[in-house]
């Protein structure tokens, strides 16, 4: 029976077709989704910390309007990841706590600080065009909710990364002041967003079996070579240096080739030790507390009005 | 006991003319709230004119255990689509 059932899911995935939450699946598929989703969740709702930060800096309205509107998205694509990775059973409530209890990470670019306004440019333009370079092959996912959660998830990320070139290609044809900031913001951001793919395909032991279930599309360092392909053209055209002394195209490939990653600071900042982990992991739990209050009320308003109407709900289905 | 609030399963209709698609779910204590949740989360760019939320244990699905049975009623009757009859190629608007 069970050997039924693995074939139904291996034929499902031969002809290309999309896992239902419904669908039997092998365990180990179950668990290696729910931790990618959860921690794909939980990236969406600490990356809005270091940008929430500039909220109340923005240097003008318009600015300030747009920064609001990201960080807005972030957490809804939070809850669609949330959503997404709860239809294999799990619940919202554990994930916050795995998230609060340090037993399930987030992506380490959110444990490196924004700094200057510049920052928020470089965010939007590198680190937000990483990860679109990775969920844009999510969208082909074989599992049909987190697939469905990426295309939603693509078409409101593209919005944040031309936001983010804007602001550093203003800044970059600003004073000299305004020029040195955006050049530094992308002297920091660089690696790190170059790490985001992670570790390079001989070191990635989980990412062969991704690729077989069709969770992953492409290998880390595949995927790094686009952005990285992408990305140079655009940096040139704001007239912005990428550090990287070995950085050039090569004819024989059809490739830029860059400098060597340096991995060791990757782990450090995975093991916990980045510029902002603990910050980043106090604040979130004190988000959570401090809203208690306002998840109590809710209820309790709720109940409240249950209790005196019963029945008349706004509306009918037609 | 779940320690989340109920799970509502949230339809938008995008326009006018076309019927409401699942867009997908939001936890909320209550329908209201559960609406405004949706609103906030689904149409942050006039993605629809209408949304419902229907709780998610209201749904009745079909199993996905017993889906070759259930649905094989149709799967012999071609004669249900244009396609099986063939038509004098003189005959035209037909």
């Amino acid at each position: 029976m069970e050997s039924d059932l693995a074939a139904g899911f291996e034929r499902l995935l031969n002809t290309d077709q999309r896992i239902e939450p419904r669908d039997w699946m092998p365990e180990a598929y179950r668990a290696t989704l729910i931790r990618q989703i959860a921690q794909h969740a939980h990236s969406e709702i600490i990356g809005m910390q270091p940008e929430g930060n500039w909220i109340s800096r923005a240097p003008s309205l318009r600015r300030k309007a747009t920064l609001i509107a990201k960080v807005q998205d972030e957490a809804g694509h939070g809850l669609y990841l949330y959503g997404a990775c709860e239809t294999l059973g799990v619940d919202r409530a554990d994930l916050l706590d795995l998230l609060h209890s340090g037993q399930q990470k987030y992506s380490s670019i959110f444990n490196y600080p924004t700094l200057s306004w510049a920052d928020i440019g470089a965010v939007g333009w590198l680190v937000d065009g990483a990860a679109i370079t990775n969920q844009v092959a999510l969208c082909r996912c074989s599992y049909g909710p987190y697939a469905r959660a990426m295309v939603r998830i693509c078409k409101e990320e593209s919005f944040h990364q031309r936001q983010g070139f804007d602001i550093l290609n203003t800044l970059a044809h600003g004073t000299p002041a305004q020029q040195a900031m955006a050049q530094d913001a992308v002297d920091r951001w660089w690696w790190p967003s170059l790490m985001m793919f992670g570790p390079p395909d001989d070191a990635s032991p989980h990412s062969a079996q991704s690729m077989a279930w069709r969770i992953k599309r492409h290998s880390n360092d595949e995927l790094r070579q686009k952005f990285v392909d992408i990305t140079v053209p655009q940096a040139a055209a704001a007239g912005l240096s990428l550090p990287d002394p070995e950085l050039r195209w090569n004819e024989q490939r059809g490739h830029y080739d860059i400098g060597p990653i340096d991995w060791a600071e990757f782990w450090r900042v995975v093991k916990g030790d980045g510029p902002c982990n603990r910050q980043r992991m106090e604040r979130r739990v004190q988000a959570h507390e401090e809203g208690r209050w306002v998840r109590e009320a809710a209820v309790a308003h709720a109940a409240k009005h249950s209790k005196r109407s019963g029945a008349d709900q706004a509306g009918t289905a037609a | 006991m779940s320690r989340d609030w109920p799970l509502w399963e949230v339809f938008v209709r995008s326009r006018r003319g076309l019927s409401h698609i699942h867009a997908g779910s939001v936890h909320a204590p209550d329908a209201q709230m559960a609406l405004r949740n949706a609103r906030d989360l689904y149409t942050r760019r006039q993605e629809g004119v209408s949304i419902w939320v229907v709780s998610s244990s209201a749904i009745t699905a079909s199993s996905p255990d017993e889906k070759d049975p259930f649905f094989a009623p149709a799967a012999d009757k071609a004669y249900r689509h244009p396609t099986f009859y063939d038509i004098p190629s003189e005959v035209q608007t037909l």
